[in-house]
């Protein structure tokens, strides 16, 4: 399994999401926190391209042996991409949780971004 | 997470070695327990192609003893004694309530010098004491040796290759059977029981020799450690039933699939008239393994309706199998639809999948191909 790791480049949300953005297109996962706490990932059901996504709202849900877990947007926008490299394998993003990206969306607003955490904070909100 | 502050957790005598291996420890029935290692998926692949081996230390073990010892369990347990056969062997068993209700399943082994030896659920460690004791007849003692004994599952198609290698030769020995041994220094007692559906054994080990003996089976590149995680998917695969989930004191036992634990010929026990009227009538609803057809996971409290819509009954128990890759359950159903290959919906969060009433086990049970 993937050592802890929490990339300096990425932001973080409090619900153990990471976000990635380039230009007005952001990338959405889940931390090593949280595929560790989840366990082996089963399922990944993700949203429609298309659908409009709220930050600090599901969009859309990682199954694991023993439990459901939602997925917290960090940021708002519209669906332009969803994984199904994920969709076919979920165990990847237990295998590398920031590789195996789950969706990209167009962000509606790019200053959303200043309100996430930055690695140094978002491990020291984990403990 | 709730906020409460967790009382005391008591520490198996192999905490020290779970901690030292990384393993993820969890609270279970009051005990601090590893719910998995490596991971699920990978420990439960492990005992289906070679061996796993699990503490459960947390489980409880009485010895009841007294001239009155057989006849009271006679009427305190559903199955009969007398089908124990030799000094050695052991059953299968129910504690049984007057309407045929279960309060715990259990193994009854037979002892020397008319003793028994129970092993029993965990979560019903103090309530089945209390019970026992008021149940009994005066002159029947029923001591509680569980903080006595450490205790390790081995299971596994390599398990008793494991043993044979480390220990001793079960290698032929049958199903349901227990050996005085010495492992480590200390008389142990190792039976041929299991909870995952696969061959193996079951040893109870004084505490004083768990590490030796963990460590002495751990070092054969055959095993791997399992948690917890890993036990529920077995023996849900294998369609054990977990008292507290599939079985309580409410469900009976012949509606619960488990009228075989019965010794019928018994002629006083607890519970045998109620059981009898719901044998005679036919239950009203079933305890039945369920194998999902779509993506979804069944989990207890779901509801099961049929295809056409009406609500018939409720997920029990269920997971994803690591064997099918798809979302199995035990499930109460109303009997008319218990059959198996009955088609059922199963409500997942908001979503109907698809699923069929399956044969026992799953694991042994693979679908026909898909038609396409």
């Amino acid at each position: 399994m993937a050592d802890a790791t929490y990339p300096a480049e990425l932001r973080y949300h409090r619900e153990h999401d990471w976000a990635s953005v380039d230009g007005d297109i952001a990338t959405f996962g889940i931390t090593w926190w949280a595929q560790d706490a989840l366990g082996d990932v089963v399922f990944f059901d993700p949203p429609d391209v298309g659908a409009a996504i709220r930050a600090d709202e599901s969009y859309g849900e990682l199954e694991s042996v023993k439990a459901v877990s939602d997925l917290i947007a960090p940021l708002d926008g519209e669906v332009v991409e969803v994984n199904q490299a994920v969709v076919d394998s979920p165990e990847l993003v237990n295998d590398d949780p920031y590789g195996a990206w789950l969706v990209r969306v167009r962000m509606s607003d790019a200053t959303q971004v200043d309100g996430l955490l930055d690695a140094e904070a978002y491990q020291a909100l984990i403990g | 997470m709730t906020s409460s502050a967790p009382a005391m957790l008591r520490r198996s005598p192999l905490d020290d070695i779970h901690d030292a291996a990384g393993a993820r420890m969890v609270p279970f029935a009051g005990w601090r327990m590893p719910v998995q290692y490596g991971g699920v998926l990978a420990e439960h692949h492990a005992v289906r192609t070679s061996a796993g081996i699990f503490d459960v230390s947390h489980m409880g073990q009485f010895v009841v003893r007294g001239e009155s010892a057989h006849a009271s369990l006679q009427r305190v347990l559903g199955n009969s004694l007398d089908r124990l056969a030799d000094v050695g062997h052991a059953q299968y068993t129910l504690l049984l309530n007057d309407a045929g209700g279960i309060e715990d399943d259990l193994i009854a082994y037979r002892r020397e010098h008319g003793e028994y030896l129970l092993v029993v659920n965990a979560s019903r460690r103090e309530h089945d004491l209390a019970w026992l004791r008021r149940e009994v007849d005066a002159g029947c003692i029923v001591e509680d040796v569980s903080d006595s004994w450490a205790m390790l599952a081995l299971q596994g198609p390599a398990a008793l290759g494991v043993l044979a290698d480390a220990y001793v030769d079960l290698l032929d020995t049958p199903a349901f059977r227990s050996v005085d041994v010495v492992l480590e220094g200390e008389r142990c007692i190792v039976a041929t029981t299991g909870y995952t559906g696969e061959q193996g054994c079951e040893m109870l080990v004084p505490t004083a020799a768990a590490a030796a003996v963990w460590t002495r089976i751990t070092s054969d590149p055959r095993v791997t450690p399992c948690g917890l995680a890993a036990r529920d998917t077995l023996r849900l695969e294998a369609c054990f039933p977990l008292h507290g989930n599939d079985i309580t004191p409410e469900t009976d036992a012949v509606s619960a699939g488990l009228g075989w634990t019965i010794g019928w010929d018994t002629p006083q026990f607890t519970g045998a008239e109620a059981l009898r009227a719901v044998r005679d009538a036919g239950p009203a609803r079933r305890l039945v393994p369920l194998r999902a057809e779509g993506r979804g996971i069944p989990r207890a409290g779901c509801a099961v309706h049929v295809p056409s819509g009406e609500v018939i009954g409720t997920v029990s128990s269920g997971t994803m199998s690591p064997t099918l890759g798809v979302g199995i359950a035990l499930a109460w159903i109303e009997a008319e639809h218990a059959s198996v290959d009955s088609g059922v919906t199963i409500d997942v969060r908001g979503r109907r999948v698809q699923a069929i009433v399956s044969r026992r086990p799953f694991h042994r049970d693979p679908p026909p191909p898909p038609a396409r």
